[in-house]
């Protein structure tokens, strides 16, 4: 099937600004999906609110658009019903770890088989440019004219110390890299987050000096490392690329099939 | 067949009406007086074969058991006043997207934490206007665990019938009061299942394109016909549209389709109403006061009479208004500062003629403070 079958082309042109990172974001997830060779029929989009979340119209999915913060949530509930579907839930930095942070910390701590796609904008891109939860320390936005003075979560650490059995980070700058990340994260077996640092020209881009979007691509690849590369021994300051953690553990619904199981005196 | 009695509390005979009635998925968070749903859908869902699930919180409990119903479950989440405030966004997500849930709020006092282990009736007008936005809810009530039982059973066939949350308002007393329970044969009271769709896979089907008689078939998410789902305001295929046209058209579908079935969804029950000068009308545990009251003085001569109303939303106006007709006092018994004698008076020729005796301190309203309250109305002093 080619990539072009998975895409509802009723539902184009899309929304995004032009520049935005989040069509790429698609583009690579479609490619994992090809490669994986899933039917459309196998695969459930769970999405919240935001400019991340409107990716679940453009897909021949089963798409649900839900509510700011709480795809995880229905995408919990969807999955331990058909626990043989692939679910995949794309998400804003906003959405999954401001409002929605408490139900991502408990998706990873259950480890429950859901693929969470975290397009890191640092930015509240739909609302045009408030700060998030990503933003950074001195940073701009529209609620933080002086530069924010919160600091930002480091995702990877959050989510492997929450438990999440799978966590990587790519940028849209290494589309091939983030579709083979994709791609591993929809197939292993537990709750796996993948991190996008996935550019907003529009509303962070402007406000913090960091240039159109081609320039914002090209910090993605100055400023960033490949995990095992020597220069992520060298460079400490950049931010490191590629598979966190990959690990074996208990998956939710498998454990939920076992206890009904011995409830119901079968084993 | 030997008759199945039990004893136990309302909030059981819930549960055991959920299971009944054929729930398959619960998710909630504990929150008094309401745990005793949940901790016996934990004991019996798995064995089952369904599942439970206690979540991070409520807004997430009833998001996963929205999610669940759209694969095709039968869902319901159970929580009382805090954690029905929380769930109140998710709710109006379930209303837009016509997902049927059946959701407990067993009543404590408000607001806030307010008195989490008494009785109070004053959720009913968050029950129908707590979530934002123009639109239409169903709420049920009852105040003996056989009608508990019953209601609940009602409540998933509303839920499946018309596509909605349906929410039932129990209260502290009633949840918690340990009683009778007939629990009816397996046939004794019809469940109406999920109506499905009967366009065959490959074949265009439309979620939200109702049929002439107003319901809309659903598809299992995850099954046979994919398709969009989203709280904006949709097109018959689900994807969102701004088209004035549409939007009015959803959100007149989403009140009718209540609000024009409110005979069909009426429940209420009647003690001595024909000859009743004063008429008492209530509900929940206030109404176990109101009927005990009106019994008490009828053996005196005094002709009180009592309806007791198990529909809250969409409130019966036209049903109120007939049983009212000859009445020359209504008294609306209530737990809270006239919530429902709102409803009363807007029903009603006379409004002037209806009043309220209430009590808002976390006790449970008795036969006697109904009694000195009548006797104020009727200028008799206390
Ligand atoms: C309960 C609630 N609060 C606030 C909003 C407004 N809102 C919509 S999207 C959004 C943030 C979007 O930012 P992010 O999740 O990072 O995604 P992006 O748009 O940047 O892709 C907010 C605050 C909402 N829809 N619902
Ligand atoms: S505002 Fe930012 S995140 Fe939203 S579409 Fe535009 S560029 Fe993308």
């Amino acid at each position: 099937m080619s990539v072009r079958d998975y895409l509802r082309e009723r539902f184009f042109p899309h929304m995004w600004c032009p520049g935005c990172g989040h069509g790429t974001v698609l583009n690579a997830l479609l490619r994992a999906v090809e490669k994986l060779g899933l039917d459309k029929s196998e695969i459930v989009m769970v999405s919240g609110i935001g400019c991340s979340a409107r990716i679940s119209g453009y897909v021949d999915f089963h798409t649900m658009h839900t509510i700011h913060g709480r795809a995880l949530a229905f995408a919990t509930g969807i999955k331990m019903s058909r626990p043989e579907l692939s679910v995949l839930v794309p998400m804003g930095d906003g959405d999954a770890l401001a409002i929605g942070g408490n139900h991502f910390l408990h998706a990873a701590r259950r480890n429950i088989d859901l693929t969470a796609i975290i397009m890191n904008n640092r930015i509240y891109g739909m609302t045009g440019g408030q700060f998030s939860p990503l933003t950074g320390y001195g940073c701009f936005g529209t609620t933080a004219p002086y530069g924010s003075v919160d600091h930002s979560f480091d995702l990877v650490e959050l989510s492997t110390s929450a438990g999440a059995s799978f966590v990587a980070r790519s940028t849209t700058y290494h589309v091939i890299e983030l579709a083979g990340i994709i791609e591993k994260a929809i197939a292993h077996r537990g709750f796996s987050v993948v991190e996008v640092m996935s550019q907003c020209p529009t509303n962070f881009g402007r406000r913090n000096q960091a240039g159109s979007a081609v320039e914002m691509l090209e910090t993605y690849r100055k400023q960033t490392v490949p995990l095992d590369s020597e220069a992520a021994q060298t460079s400490p300051e950049k931010i490191r690329r590629g598979v966190f953690v990959e690990k074996k553990r208990p998956e939710y619904t498998e454990a939920y099939e076992e206890m009904i199981r011995s409830a119901t005196g079968e084993s | 067949m030997s008759r199945q009695i039990e004893f136990v509390q309302g909030n059981v005979a819930c549960a055991k009406a959920a299971l009944y009635a054929g729930l398959e998925f619960f998710a909630g968070y504990p929150i008094t007086p309401s745990s005793e749903i949940a901790e016996y859908m934990a004991k019996r869902l798995p064995q089952n074969g369904g599942k439970f699930l206690q979540m991070e919180d409520e807004i997430a409990s009833i998001c996963a058991i929205i999610g669940a119903s759209l694969t095709g479950r039968k869902v319901m989440t159970a929580t009382s006043g805090p954690g029905f405030s929380l769930m109140q966004e998710a709710l109006g997500y379930a209303v837009m997207t016509e997902i049927p849930c059946v959701i407990a709020n067993v009543q404590r006092g408000g607001p806030s934490t307010g008195l989490p282990t008494h009785v109070s009736q004053g959720d009913v007008n968050q029950a129908r206007y707590g979530t934002h936005g123009e639109h239409a809810i169903v709420a049920l009530t009852a105040s003996t665990a056989q009608d508990i039982f019953t209601l609940t059973v009602d409540a998933f066939n509303f839920a499946e019938t018309y596509r909605t949350p349906v929410i039932l308002l129990l209260d502290e007393t009633t949840g918690h009061l340990r009683e009778r329970l007939e629990v009816p044969a397996a046939d004794g009271i019809a469940t109406v299942g999920r109506l499905k769709t009967t366009v065959s896979q490959g074949v265009d089907y439309h979620p939200y394109l109702p049929r002439e008689d107003g319901r809309l078939p659903m598809s299992d998410f995850g099954g046979a016909h994919r398709y969009n789902v989203t709280g904006l305001f949709h097109d018959m295929w689900g994807f969102p549209t701004e088209n004035p046209k549409i939007v009015y058209g959803l959100i007149r579908h989403l009140v009718d389709k209540i609000d024009h079935n409110a005979d069909q969804m009426a429940r209420w029950k009647e003690y001595y109403i024909d000859d009743a000068p004063t008429l008492l009308v209530s509900y929940g545990a206030a109404a176990r006061s109101a009927l005990h009251l009106v019994e008490n003085r009828r053996k005196r001569g005094e002709k009180l009479g009592l309806l007791e109303l198990q529909t809250l939303w969409p409130f019966p106006h036209e049903l109120v208004r007939e049983k009212c007709c000859h009445a020359q006092s209504i008294v609306v018994v209530e737990m809270n500062m006239g919530q429902v004698l709102q409803q009363v008076k807007l029903a009603v020729r006379q409004p002037e003629k209806a009043f309220l005796a209430n009590r808002i301190d976390g006790e449970l309203i008795t036969p006697t403070d109904i009694q000195n309250i009548i006797h104020v109305i009727q200028g008799k002093g206390v």
